[in-house]
């Protein structure tokens, strides 16, 4: 798919992709990506990946097409086009998985490492069902091939430095690669202090300590047969989340996954991979390090999901198909208890998540057709079964409070279907496209019990009556290259039918205590939202460029209220400097003021801004060694600032001097 | 899945096991009481009177009683008593009665007999409340009397009050006796006190509910129902929906047939609590 946004993470040592010494520094700079995916680089704003060791969230950041939702300095939230976890299609290499906090505090992008990682494939709209349904899109975090390659041993080391929160990580990781067998494992660990805001202030409960590790393995059985086993456990503990009432004190992930994997160029089917997989996450919100606090509470949550996937490749004539078989098992349960201030009073309990159980399964099919040698259509499909059961029988009489007739089960049918088509030459690569898409109500929307959302301060109340949320889709792309200059436009809009927000309910009376009211998850007839960035890239020496990228976005519902989470007008502008051995960039980074916010769902007008970062990157080669040192400056004015995506306003980070390194052992 | 079949296996394994049993053992007297716990036992020359249910203790507030008359000369239960009875509290310059039922024969069983009556008080230390029994068998009749002890329940589960019409109430809670999240079924009854012997039934008054959580900032439940008059079993019934566990306070508003307030008010922000309410903990 030309629209296929796909970036690097981490490449360290340059791995199978990069054999020879000086492309170990183009995987490393990440300012020219150009060379490792050619169609990557135009699409993602490569040229801002300053950090090797930052975040997933941080590399997701620099995509134009996402923005994180931050409710502290960790666990960011991914939100595409404009919409959030609910709309998206998130998956960890094709695998299911389901954060198990009802507030959203554990996305699961914050549950891998990008050293379990070698890349996330970012989809626009119903682009991105290959893996699931979705409306705004699909990220498939994909973890790194096969590396049956023969080359031994290989060892590499990181360490990281920033100075606001005396953030620390140390990564290691070790790869034995044979012909017929390899096994890699890598650990890496990252612990942050409060940050501080612009100004010195200090931003409290903003702290966070995780460790991820991960042990990948393969052998190969023949030449086409191989069979594959990754598991990855992730734990972060004392996780502050400033702009919420509660952090977490747990936040654990078990990932696991076998697979088996049939490759035959000469074959009509070309490729076969079939993966079993099963990831548990155990998440507990506490509220025992906040001095004043209305009531004491605990939150805990379980997500357990089982899932398979078959996904086959065909290649005949100028027929390029692809196929996915998939089905999921998912088990979401979270309960809240509350400790009175009154001793005398017993504990206060219920079920948040009352026991859903989600079934699906669905198929998946793309053609992708070579009209001409410039010209290619493609069109996909997915279809899907999706069964919803509520299994616990006191948290299915909690929801019978509000609904009284509510059955236990409920089964929907899913489509997706979208086309589009492709022009490309030496100067212009342009792309139309059309889709349709529908999805599922999340647990939340549908079975949600008093869930407390900070943002606009009320309980929410799941609603399992709500009908599928519609999408219909268009977008459009087109580049063009002048000589040094390249000009870049990209547009999407989406609209979408029985949209899925919650509507206040004032005969209700909320249950946390201070909230503003309740709302009941209700669909709006339809929102609209659309986005539009212009991408410029201008080489002006052999070694100075300058990258500039300009965005709007738009988003209403029928109720003629502005949809909350909307990016108001935001610029990025970059002069970078590339030697072999040495680069450079100076960027500014803003957005204008959100004068489109929505008072209705909570919104406040958050103020223009404007930082200015600065980066360096240097490659050393020894005899042993090859050591590679980001650094720079964050923030350099130290502006204290928040953005629309800041949950309740909470500043972002002030200055920070960093320092990345990285050491592979030769 | 599996626990499901391994239980109807061990369900299927002790039924037959006791079946089994069952036909070598013929039990001499089936004992009705069984899973019941004695509460009193109130004795005069020729009988006793046993008093249970399943707590084995007297509460204020709603008590059920069921009660089996032992012959003392040959240890044999009655089946055909007719039996009456008056709970008396004796207070230091006067003494009154409280809400009870009459006394009618279980169905099913030979020998039980059930009531109930509702405590509106005690004492600190259960004392004060006494019960005689006058009864026939055949043409013969008895009496029996004896102090029994009445705890104070931890919640109040019963009030007594003065309505706007000069008149005196009482209000029981009766059900949920086991309250679970959700909607329960609740049922209240209602008396009136026309002197110190007599608290009839009052008929066909309202009682409007509002459920709060005076420990979540007063939160209220949605979907609860006002107490209407049942004629069937003369009590007041209503949805009663609970969202989580702890304590409740059930506000209540007494409304007479003309719909009239006799007692009780709305909650606001300045109200927390009506002058009558019962409590509910879980």
């Amino acid at each position: 798919m030309k629209h296929l946004i796909i970036f690097s993470f981490y490449l360290i040592g340059g791995q199978v992709l990069f054999a020879q010494q000086d492309s170990l520094f183009v995987a490393r700079d990440t300012t020219n990506l150009e060379r490792i995916i050619v169609v990557a680089e135009r699409k993602l704003s490569n040229y801002r990946q300053e950090k090797t060791l930052s975040s997933i969230d941080v590399f997701l950041e620099k995509s134009n097409k996402v923005t994180m939702i931050k409710r502290g300095n960790y666990a960011w939230e991914p939100a595409m086009n404009n919409m959030t976890s609910d709309r998206l299609n998130v998956t960890i290499d094709g695998m299911q998985i389901f954060g198990a906090c009802t507030d959203k505090m554990d996305p699961i992008t914050s549950y891998v490492d990008v050293s379990n990682l070698e890349q996330a494939t970012i989809n626009s709209g119903q682009e991105g069902t290959e893996n699931g349904h979705c409306i705004g899109g699909g990220i498939d975090l994909q973890i790194s091939q096969s590396k049956f390659n023969g080359s031994g041993l290989k060892t590499n080391a990181d360490l990281g430095y920033e100075t606001n929160g005396n953030y620390r990580i140390a990564g290691l990781d070790f790869e034995y690669s044979g012909s017929k067998f390899y096994i890699a494992t890598d650990g890496i660990f990252r612990k942050s202090d409060n940050y501080i805001a612009g100004g010195n202030e200090e931003v409290r409960y903003s702290q966070f300590q995780k460790y991820n590790i991960s042990l990948q393995g393969g052998y190969k059985l023949s030449n086409n047969h191989t069979l594959e086993t990754n598991i990855i456990y992730d734990k972060a503990t004392d996780v502050g989340y400033p702009a919420l009432p509660m952090d977490v004190s747990l936040a654990e992930a078990f990932i696991a996954s076998a697979s088996h994997r049939y490759k035959n160029e000469s074959t009509f089917i070309k490729s076969l991979e079939t993966k079993l997989y099963l990831n548990t996450i155990t998440h507990i919100m506490d509220d025992s390090k906040r001095p004043d606090v209305p009531i004491r509470m605990d939150m805990p949550g379980w997500s357990d999901t089982y899932g398979f996937y078959t996904k086959a490749r065909v290649k005949a004539n100028n027929h390029n198909i692809s196929a996915n078989l998939n089905g999921y098992y998912n088990r979401s349960l979270a309960e809240m208890t509350m400790f009175s201030n009154n001793p005398n009073e017993p504990d206060m309990f219920m079920y948040t998540w009352p026991d859903v159980r989600t079934l699906y399964s669905g198929i998946y099919v793309k053609d992708r057709i070579a009209i001409s040698e410039r010209e290619t259509v493609s069109a996909n499909i997915r279809f899907g079964y999706h069964k919803n059961r509520i299994a616990n029988e006191v948290g299915l009489n909690s929801l019978r409070i509000f609904y009284p007739d509510l059955q236990d089960t409920q089964t929907r049918f899913l489509k997706s279907v979208s086309a589009d088509y492709g022009f490309k030459n030496q100067n212009i690569d342009a792309s139309i496209g059309l889709g349709y898409g529908e999805r599922a109500p999340s647990v939340s929307e549908g079975y949600g019990f008093f869930l407390f959302n900070s943002f606009d301060r009320y309980d929410y109340i799941g609603n399992p009556n709500l009908k599928n949320e519609k999408a219909l889709e268009f977008n459009a792309r087109t580049n063009h290259k002048f000589n040094t200059f390249s000009l870049g436009l990209e547009t999407s809009f989406f609209h979408i039918s029985d949209y899925i927000i919650g509507e206040i309910n004032p005969s209700i009376s909320p249950m946390t205590i201070g909230a503003n009211g309740v709302r009941v998850y209700d669909a709006l007839n339809y929102a609209n939202i659309f986005n539009i960035y212009l991408n410029s890239n201008i080489a002006l020496t052999k070694t100075i460029g300058f990258n500039s990228s300009i965005g709007y976005n738009h988003g209403s519902g029928s109720n003629k209220k502005n949809l909350p989470l909307i990016k108001p007008f935001s610029y990025l502008a970059e002069v970078n400097y590339n030697k072999p051995k040495f680069n450079a960039a100076l960027q500014l980074e803003g957005n204008g003021n959100q004068s489109k916010y929505s008072p209705f769902y909570g919104e406040n007008e958050t103020p223009a801004y404007a930082i200015l970062n600065v980066n360096f990157g240097n490659i050393v080669y020894f005899k042993t060694t090859n050591v590679i040192f980001k650094y720079g400056i964050e923030n350099i004015l130290d502006t204290n600032y928040s953005t629309f995506a800041d949950w309740n306003n909470i500043p972002r980070q002030g200055r920070n001097f960093y320092i990345n390194t990285s050491i592979k052992f030769l | 899945m599996k626990l499901k079949y391994i239980f109807t296996l061990l369900c299927i394994t002790l039924f037959t096991i006791s079946c089994s049993t069952e036909d070598v053992e013929t039990p001499e007297e089936i004992n009705e009481v069984e899973g019941l716990v004695n509460i009193k036992t109130i004795a005069n020359d020729n009988h006793t009177i046993e008093l249970y249910n399943e707590a084995g203790a007297f509460k204020t507030g709603y008590n059920n009683v069921t009660i089996r008359i032992k012959n003392n000369s040959d240890d044999s239960y009655i089946e055909n008593a007719n039996i009456n009875w008056m709970p008396m509290m004796q207070m230091p310059s006067m003494q009154h009665s409280c809400p009870h039922s009459t006394i009618s024969k279980v169905s099913n069983k030979k020998t039980l007999y059930t009531a109930s009556v509702i405590y509106q008080m005690t004492n600190t230390d259960g004392s004060g409340w006494s019960l005689t029994f006058n009864y026939s068998i055949g043409s013969e009749e008895y009496s029996a009397k004896d102090t029994i002890s009445v705890t104070q329940s931890e919640k109040q589960n019963v009030t007594s009050f003065m309505g706007s019409d000069e008149t005196r109430y009482i209000v029981a809670l009766i059900e949920p006796i086991k309250p679970s999240i959700g909607i329960n079924d609740m049922m209240v009854g209602l008396y009136k006190m026309e002197n110190m012997m007599s608290f009839p039934v009052v008929e066909n008054f309202k009682i409007a509910l509002d459920p709060r959580m005076p420990g979540m900032g007063n939160h209220s439940s949605p979907n609860n129902t006002d107490l209407s008059f049942n004629a069937i079993d003369t009590m007041y019934h209503a949805d009663l929906s609970l969202t989580m566990t702890g304590y409740w306070v059930l506000n209540l508003k007494l409304m007479n047939a003309a719909d009239e307030l006799l007692k009780g008010e709305d909650i606001t922000e300045q109200n927390e609590k009506s002058s009558l309410y019962l409590e509910l903990e879980f």
